[in-house]
């Protein structure tokens, strides 16, 4: 079966359905009478974060990447996850008794900050060259982690710091994940504002013909972006990547009308990532690889395939 | 009908548009014709209200442009402009359909998507409306956009160098569909267009433009004339009458 026949919604949910049941049964054998325990405490809080982490991730990643009207763009190539990093090392600093929704505001004023910065020098920048704007974006995140890490460096965080570098959902257990709840109704707002983001897509100019407010939509792309970015990070820490491979493996296959494509996005994320989670639960079990790690490695062969399949659909 | 009364625009110290004003008749072709430079997209630009004037006024049936609201004023011009041909991954019908957007906020009844059918119908489109816009012609994709016009159902279009990139046949195939535009639709039709003589025996109406400042308007006659077309375009010109149509060779 061809990629495009699998990426069919309902082989989709059947992929997120059988992964969810690994992901929650695997390694129960003779644990009968913790099962229940095991389940509430770890097994399901790990199963809802990965879902929707996948989705926020899969969700901004095609948000990111219409309304800056580049394929590589991404909350981790535009700086977003980058400046979050920083609103952590800021928290770790001044707030470190700060309740979890505080430490995500934030997270977030930091990762809307820097996002905006990137879409403000991406105005005024005249060589939008499809390479060098990630490229640009890329430049600007070090520039962020530098700050962050000389910071860090100073006061002896670099270690805490580093565990954010790599999203782990080991350490995901009850009472630690329920922040991502707030994701779901951002995730309804994207869906809402589907359309018009396609449409600001195409152009201030082309917006403003069909009246469309797009300084409006733009900036409401860009806060769902930086505050899906900031519960990811804040709950998990950095996933690489999947902002990236979804949207365009979601385009390849489904075209850029965002309205038809956000409930395939948010599968392909949750399953990618779960695919992910699972395999570096697998691979050296009884430890652990950290999912950033599995992700970078699955996520850029298939990248690289897709690129050198070319757009044959 | 659209009066445009004393507009100007400045880009630091050069006036692009300097102190035009000019009437637009409803119902009508009308071509803004001019050398480079001369301050034509830009002016079709202010118009449409896509771009900021320094001093002036335009009105559109009546109503000075900053009285309008954005959303009426969609129901009532539409703007296409070359640098609106975007990458994205679309089909031509996906593409038409958001030209209800005005109207419905992307949630398309059952009556604009008969709308949108229509329009495809009308340009033609019907048989290629699942493509993707990248796989077009460049005068399929020129159609699709002008299809998706039609769906945005405005009084009046506005069409930046409509022609750009299209060889002769797609070309008069556009100035057909854009007179039937007026003379079926009755719709009002403004361009900025290079091809004099396409621009002479296509419009009703034409406005020439040097250096900002209109220099001659009227009917073709009026406007394919030597010494004026001379004095726009800095060429010797040589206008005659075929097939009562006046047209003119600038080749030398």
């Amino acid at each position: 079966m061809s990629i495009g026949g699998v990426l069919r919604k309902r082989y989709l949910i059947l992929l997120l359905i059988v992964f969810a049941m690994a992901t929650l049964g695997m390694g129960l054998q003779g644990l009968d009478q913790y099962v229940m325990q095991i389940m509430v405490i770890s097994r399901i809080p790990r199963l809802l974060t990965v879902i929707l982490v996948g989705m926020s991730m899969a969700i901004a990643g095609l948000i990111m990447q219409q309304i800056s009207r580049n394929r590589f763009v991404s909350p981790t190539t535009a700086g977003t996850v980058d400046a979050a990093k920083g609103g952590v090392i800021c928290t770790l600093l001044f707030f470190p008794g700060a309740s979890p929704l505080l430490k995500m505001l934030i997270v977030f004023l930091f990762a809307m900050a820097g996002t905006f910065l990137f879409m403000f020098v991406l105005r005024k920048i005249k060589f939008k060259n499809v390479i060098f704007v990630p490229l640009l974006g890329i430049m600007f995140g070090n520039i962020f982690n530098s700050i962050t890490t000389f910071v860090a460096y100073r006061h002896d965080l670099v270690q805490n710091i580093s565990a954010w570098l790599m999203g782990n959902f080991a350490l995901v257990t009850q009472g630690r994940y329920e922040l991502l709840y707030l994701s779901i109704p951002l995730l309804g707002i994207a869906f809402f504002f589907a359309h018009q983001f396609t449409i600001a897509g195409m152009g201030e100019e082309f917006a403003i013909n069909l009246g469309l407010n797009y300084k409006f939509v733009v900036n409401v792309g860009v806060g769902l972006v930086a505050l899906l970015s900031a519960l990811v990070v804040v709950t998990v820490g950095q996933i690489p990547f999947l902002g990236l491979i979804v949207p365009n493996i979601i385009t390849i296959f489904y075209g850029d009308n965002i309205k038809g494509n956000l409930t395939a996005a948010a599968l392909l994320g949750a399953v990618l990532l779960l695919g992910a989670d699972l395999l570096g639960r697998v691979l050296i079990a009884p430890y652990e690889i950290p999912v950033g790690l599995t992700l970078g490695t699955v996520g850029s062969m298939l990248f690289l395939y897709l690129i050198f399949r070319g757009e044959r659909t | 009908m659209i009066k445009v009364v004393d507009v100007v625009k400045r880009y630091g110290a050069v006036k692009v548009v300097d102190g035009v004003s000019l009437t637009i008749p409803k119902g009508k072709i009308t071509s803004l014709i001019g050398p480079n430079g001369a301050g034509k997209s830009t002016l079709l630009s202010i118009i449409s209200r896509l771009l900021a004037r320094d001093s002036g006024s335009v009105y559109i049936d009546g109503k000075e442009l900053a009285q309008w609201g954005s959303k009426d004023l969609s129901r009532k011009i539409s703007i296409l402009r070359q640098s609106n041909h975007i990458d994205l991954k679309l089909t031509i019908r996906e593409l038409v359909s958001f030209g209800r957007f005005p109207y419905c906020q992307g949630n398309l009844s059952e009556e604009d998507w008969g709308i949108v059918d229509r329009a495809l119908e009308y340009l033609q489109l019907t048989e290629i409306q699942d493509k993707y816009l990248h796989q077009l012609s460049g005068g399929q994709r020129q159609r699709a956009y002008l299809a998706m016009v039609i769906a945005q159902d405005t009084d009046y279009v506005f069409l930046d160098e409509p022609l750009n990139n299209l060889d002769m046949q797609h070309a008069v195939e556009i100035m057909q569909i854009l007179r039937s535009l007026v003379r079926e639709l009755g719709k009002t039709v403004v361009l900025v267009i290079h091809d004099i003589n396409i621009a002479s025996c296509y419009s009703d109406y034409i406005v020439a433009l040097q250096d900002g400042q209109v220099v001659g308007e009227g009917c073709g006659e009026e406007i394919m004339e030597e010494s004026l077309l001379k004095k726009i375009y800095k060429l010797d010109f040589c206008v005659g009458q075929i097939n009562n149509q006046r047209v003119c060779v600038y080749y030398n």
